[in-house]
């Protein structure tokens, strides 16, 4: 049985794939929001991506300056400040704001570094094969095999704490794992029959990666860099919280940082410890949420198969 | 007499994520001890189902009515427990694609004594003994007993599956597909040594395929299915040599007889698809793609009709009055 | 040459018979090394001819290297040794030489569900080749009149109702005219098809091939079907080749071959086909594997002539066991040519 689409009457190959590309976009978000989890993430992160980068106009960043501090010394949360107070007296709730930008830019960018090293590593090796891939997987194992955590703080020790040595470490740590997922879903779509099609077409290797190998990995690639965006954000907590951070910036993770170098435990100041953890935990939920709604959503073995043999 | 396989009015309807979907719609079948029915039909049209249901391995939730009697006895009605004992020992299937039948981890021998230990016929030593006999009448050598199935051939698989089904000397034996995926000599081994197998043990073997010419060749009786329902039934030789219903002749077209001068350059074959059980056709189900189709096709269904060997479903064919008896002596 | 039956005749047909072939392997072979160190000899020495216009069936069990023979004179693989030609020049194995090499010869997969992308529409999957060879313009018209034209002429009509239809919306039958229509777009002279029908249900069969026929007819193509199935090579070739462990065993017309084949081993697949009358010869046992071809006859082993002491009556027993045959070279027309020591004698006694 054929589909029964009304057809438009498509004048021009680029009104063909105008209309293919509308159609499958407006399919794909109808899907998306099939998907609750999906919808609840992307909802999180909808609103934690509008409190960030609307800071600037409902918050003053200058009170985040501990001259200007103007709230009591570990004052628990109360009408005047939400989250109580650190100990210098600054707003707890206005540096976790702030504290977003810095965590979730550090993650994504190192996510999405780790991601596309990882592809383009594993998408060589699987196509090229042969010494190529030899190479490239002898160099994927070493870096898998090395800890992470040793190596970022490694890192930043020689090249000195700032922003870009935390994205270039968290990055360098984390593309491997793609790299391996990438070589044996690429290696597994080369063997499908399309494949040889493309190639009896007389298809090279640009247009067999780029149109076949590429569109079938976003699924998986998407999914892995929702995930290490995750990771990305909790290795940049955790690498400020040891002290390797941008010590000018405020991070979710230096707040934690600050808040024992205070003796918050000590002192029972749990809304300066909680509030960083609980906003890590949202984010990254959120992340993975909206990854594997993602997941369902692209992957075309959810749609429906039909008859024949 | 009792029949080793009575089929009655089954119909079985599954319950799946995009609502019902009716397979089988009313099927009717007797099959008696040393008979061989072949079950011919394309993708969809029931028979798989059919050979599931005998052994009910439908999936749970799956509506099944009718009666289904192996040996005399109602499958569909029996209790758990007699019905495990049904299983394999009253009747037993020989699928398709022994490759994924098969498990990779456990060696042939074992895997064919799996049956007789389940159902407590032999002693564990006593079973591998029976397996490796059971080997050698499929003709695979003894040593193959260690053998994995990753380290057999396709039809040497296929063998050890056919000594499964025989391990616990059932009276019905279903072969679903079993030679499909073979090379044609593998097949035709295959065929012949099942065919001495059901004539010596005297067994009912119903064998399903798409194949109308192969099961002509290996069966006494042949039966057509078409939108869950049979469309055609009767001797194997007369069904295939002349059809007399429109979908059979198409199926049997499909596969062109070699040395016929009409079949060369003359590809025959039907427009349209085999139909889709949640939207059928009203009226006769295979009425779209029916090169005779009347116009009373497309609205009043057609039931079996015909004598009481051969039967077809079709409004051209002639119902048989019975004759009126001679008086003496006219 | 016979006349052929059916539909009419037209004058590229019997040029074919004047005019050199179009796609020629030429010793072929073909190997691959195994894990273990053995080498598999799947093309172990093949000529084959494939005339302007001509449909040829390589006919032959799993492992007999039909497959591989077919990618090679596609140009997926290179041959060990021995050249492909297409019309007579020699294939290069440069990138340009292979895409030029891949407008005229063009394949057609067996299983049209796996051939196809499932995230590309009909559209996207038909245009592909032109896209691949920059293909726009000229007498086609532009890349939406020549995916329509390509669309139509594999049956799938209207074609604007398919543009935007994903494979796994169409049926088994309607996915194969679609990697039909991707062929057709490149506007090939030659079509290789594997198997274009094993994976479609029986009934829908006949549609494919009478299509295949209808294209070599309005079109002048040429084709090369790769098959077990010999009611197919019946159904719509003209020539066959049956093959068996990397050879060729015997060649000729369809008519010929298959109505009073002259090897044992095509006398045995005849044999076992359902409808054939006489007792079938089933052969025992099965293929030894690429890597183990027997020395003499590589068919000896399992020879029912051979067995049947039909080899000793004529007193050429030793040689099918010791003397290799010679490659069988398709000689033009309807020649029938046939690799066996006992059936050569028996020919050329006559």
């Amino acid at each position: 049985m054929t589909a029964e689409t009304t057809v438009p009457t498509l004048r021009s190959a680029r009104a063909v794939t105008r209309a293919r590309r509308r159609a499958a976009l407006a399919g794909a978000v109808r899907r998306y929001r099939g998907q609750r989890q999906g919808v609840v993430g992307l909802a999180v992160l909808v609103v934690v991506a509008a409190a960030t980068l609307l800071a600037p106009f409902y918050t003053d960043e200058a009170e985040l300056r501990p001259i200007n501090a103007t709230g009591g010394r570990l004052d628990p949360p109360n009408g005047e400040f939400w989250l109580g107070t650190d100990e210098v007296g600054r707003s707890i709730l206005l540096q976790i704001i702030w504290g977003a930008r810095i965590s979730l830019q550090v993650g994504i960018l190192a996510a999405v570094l780790a991601v596309s090293l990882g592809t383009l590593v594993g998408l060589l090796a699987a196509h090229f094969g042969g010494w190529i891939s030899w190479l490239l997987m002898r160099l994927t194992d070493w870096f898998i095999v090395l800890p992470g955590l040793v190596l970022a703080i490694a890192l930043v020790g020689a090249l000195g704490p700032s922003r870009t040595t935390i994205i270039a470490a968290i990055a360098l740590t984390s593309w491997a794992g793609t790299a391996r997922l990438v070589r044996s879903q690429t290696m597994s779509i080369e063997g499908r029959a399309y494949l040889e099609r493309a190639k009896a077409l007389g298809a090279g290797h640009w247009h067999q990666m780029s149109r076949h190998v590429l569109p079938n990995l976003m699924p998986i690639v998407l999914a892995s860099a929702t995930l290490q965006v995750s990771s990305a954000i909790l290795s940049e907590a955790a690498l400020s919280f040891l002290g390797l951070g941008d010590p000018s910036q405020v991070s979710w993770g230096n707040i934690l940082q600050r808040a024992f170098d205070a003796g918050a435990i000590s002192s029972g100041a749990w809304w300066y410890l909680m509030p960083p953890g609980v906003a890590i935990l949202l984010v990254v939920l959120a992340f993975t949420l909206c990854g594997r709604a993602l997941e369902t959503v692209l992957n075309p073995r959810m749609l429906s198969s039909r008859g024949g043999r | 007499m009792t029949a080793a396989l009575e089929i009655d009015e089954l119909a079985v309807t599954y319950r799946g994520s995009r609502g019902e979907i009716p397979a089988v719609r009313g099927v009717s079948l007797r099959l008696d001890a040393g008979e061989t029915l072949g079950l011919a039909g394309e993708s969809g049209c029931g028979k798989s189902t059919v050979a599931a249901a005998v052994l009910r391995l439908l999936p749970p939730g799956t509506h099944v009515s009718g009666r289904i009697l192996v040996g005399g006895d109602d499958v569909l009605a029996m209790a758990p427990a007699a019905l495990r004992a049904v299983r394999w020992a009253g009747a037993s299937i020989v699928f398709q694609g022994a490759m994924h039948a098969l498990n990779p981890v456990h060696r042939v021998a074992r895997q064919i004594a799996e049956p007789l230990l389940v159902h407590g016929t032999a002693a564990k030593g006593d079973a591998e003994r029976r397996a490796i006999e059971l080997m050698e009448q499929v003709g695979l050598p003894a040593w193959r007993a260690r053998s994995y199935p990753h380290q057999l051939s396709g039809g040497q698989r296929q063998r050890v599956m056919i000594a499964m089904a025989l391990a616990c000397s059932p009276q019905v034996i279903i072969a679903d597909e079993a030679t499909t995926a073979l090379d044609v000599m593998i097949q035709a081994q295959v065929l012949t040594l099942i065919k001495r197998l059901v004539a010596e043990r005297g067994i009912a073997l119903v064998m399903i395929s798409h194949d109308l010419s192969v099961l002509a060749a290996t069966c006494s009786r042949l039966a057509v299915m078409y939108a869950g329902r049979i469309v055609e039934h009767g001797p194997s030789g007369d069904v295939f040599a002349t059809p007399q219903h429109p979908y059979t002749k198409a199926l049997s077209d499909a596969f062109p007889t070699v040395g016929d001068p009409a079949e060369r350059r003359n590809p025959r074959g039907l427009a349209g698809d085999p139909p889709d059980p949640t939207a059928l056709p009203g009226g006769c189900p295979f009425h779209p793609r029916c090169p005779v189709a009347l116009e009373s096709c497309a609205t009043s269904p057609v039931e079996l009709r015909g004598g009481d060997d051969r039967q077809a479903a079709c409004v051209l064919v002639e119902p048989v009055r019975p004759r009126p008896r001679q008086p003496e002596g006219a | 040459m016979l006349a052929p039956s059916g539909l009419g005749r037209s004058a590229w047909r019997e040029a074919a018979t004047v005019t050199s072939p179009i796609l020629q392997a030429e010793g072929v072979h073909v190997r691959f090394p195994t894990p273990g160190g053995r080498v598999a000899r799947a093309v172990d020495g093949v000529d084959v001819d494939l005339g302007t216009g001509e449909i040829l069936a390589i006919a032959g069990e799993s492992g007999c290297g039909k497959t591989t023979l077919a990618r090679t004179l596609l140009g997926l693989e290179r041959p060990s040794a021995g050249v492909v030609r297409f019309r007579g020049e020699a294939l290069g194995y440069s990138t340009r030489a292979l895409k030029a090499h891949r407008r005229a010869v063009q394949l057609v997969l067996q299983d049209p569900s796996g051939a196809l992308n499932p995230r590309h529409t009909v559209y996207d999957a038909v245009a592909e080749g032109l896209r691949i060879h920059g293909i726009h313009g000229g007498s086609g018209g532009d890349e939406r009149q020549r995916v329509a034209t390509a669309l139509a002429r594999a049956g799938l009509r209207p074609p604007e109702r398919f543009f935007l239809t994903y494979p796994h919306e169409l049926s088994g039958g309607q996915r194969q005219r679609v990697v039909i229509a991707g062929a057709l777009v490149l506007e090939p002279q030659v079509i290789v098809a594997d198997e274009p029908v094993a994976s479609l249900d029986a009934s829908v069969r006949g549609e494919i091939l009478a299509l295949l026929l209808q294209l070599r007819d309005e079109l002048g193509l040429a084709a090369i079907v790769v098959t077990h199935d010999l009611g197919l090579a019946w159904n719509i070739a003209d020539r066959i080749a049956v093959m068996y462990l990397g050879r060729v065993v015997e060649d000729g017309p369809v008519d010929n071959v298959l109505v009073a084949p002259h090897h044992p081993y095509t006398q045995a697949l005849v044999s076992v086909l359902p409808s054939s009358p006489g007792a079938p010869i089933v052969l025992s046992g099965e293929p030894p594997d690429a890597t183990q071809i027997p020395g003499g006859c590589r068919f000896h082993p399992r020879c029912h002539v051979l067995a049947g002491g039909g080899a000793d009556a004529v007193g050429l027993a030793q040689r099918c066991r010791h003397d290799d045959l010679l490659i069988v070279r398709h000689a033009g027309g309807g020649s029938h040519e046939v690799a066996c020591h006992v059936a050569n004698a028996v020919t050329a006694e006559r």
